[in-house]
């Protein structure tokens, strides 16, 4: 194979970046089925404002399915060795996310080499909603 | 409030089948186009040997398939309505695909308070293993009670 074909992509180019459609109730109904997670905060304003909150918010995890959807647009899903991330602010109703990722650092293991790759989501304002990392195998 | 004897607490191991109508539901939900995702005949030409599952479904199965979905809060004795997600992170062993059984095997392995008590962060770490026993994957929540 002609190993100069195609290189590999330089730490610090974006390597993932997608946008979201905005976020709407009919969004959380739909994952609270799809998903499994039935938790009540997400799609009854009535269990939400009792909590404390003004209004039903975004599931972290379906933020977080869509990095992970952002993620496997630019790498086989089987070349992922991990994916985390953290919820660092509540995603409201209405937000348009985009997610990102950049390559930090190549690693070698075992001899297969694998890209870290810093990960965020954004709103429509810029505020992080999530920040993460994964290691893929390229 | 969740002290320190809740470490190592593990909760009814759940089995949960990756099942293709509940998968194409949740792709639809997230808009989801991916061709190998949507199509088995471009999964498999991609060395698959059936759609695989999306880089978080495993959260979801193990919430989908048990009959006590927030067991480790009720046992834990934490209300649901002061729990929030902190972190959340995936460790992929071997790939998970449409037909595969899966078990999962829940832990506590951290309980650590925050601003004085006013806040408890605690880990749940969950194994992975498919219909041939192999560990498939490392699931690990960190969830924020709002004490």
């Amino acid at each position: 194979m002609d190993q100069t074909a195609k290189r590999p992509p330089a730490i610090g180019e974006r390597l993932v970046h997608k946008t979201f459609p905005a976020i709407s109730r009919h969004t959380l109904a739909l994952y609270c089925g799809a998903s499994g997670d039935h938790n009540p905060m997400h799609v009854d304003i009535d269990f939400a404002k009792k909590a404390g909150f003004p209004d039903v918010f975004t599931h972290g995890m379906l933020v977080m399915a869509y990095l992970g959807q952002a993620l496997t647009d630019a790498v086989d899903p089987a070349s992922i060795r991990s994916f985390s991330t953290r919820f660092a602010a509540i995603t409201q109703l209405g937000a348009r996310l985009t997610c990102e990722g950049h390559i930090t650092e190549w690693l070698d293991h075992q001899g297969e080499r694998r890209a870290k790759l810093a990960l965020t989501t954004k709103d429509e304002n810029g505020e992080i909603k999530l920040a993460g990392e994964a290691i893929v195998a390229l | 409030m969740v002290d320190q004897s809740a470490v190592g607490r593990s909760f009814t191991p759940v089995t949960a089948s990756v099942e293709p109508g509940r998968l194409r539901y949740f792709f639809n939900t997230l808009g989801e186009c991916n061709p190998v995702y949507r199509d088995a005949a471009v999964a498999r030409s991609n060395g698959y040997s059936a759609v695989p599952a999306p880089p978080t479904y495993l959260f979801c199965l193990e919430m989908m398939d048990s009959d006590k979905p927030f067991e480790f809060l009720t046992e834990l004795k934490i209300d649901l309505a002061r729990v929030l997600h902190g972190e959340q992170s995936f460790s992929y062993h071997a790939p998970v695909v449409v037909g595969d059984t899966l078990t999962f095997k829940p832990r506590v392995t951290s309980v650590t308070d925050k601003k004085g008590g006013a806040m408890t962060l605690i880990v749940v770490e969950t194994a992975v293993s498919n219909q041939d026993g192999i560990h498939v994957a490392d699931v690990s929540r960190t969830i924020v009670v709002r004490n």
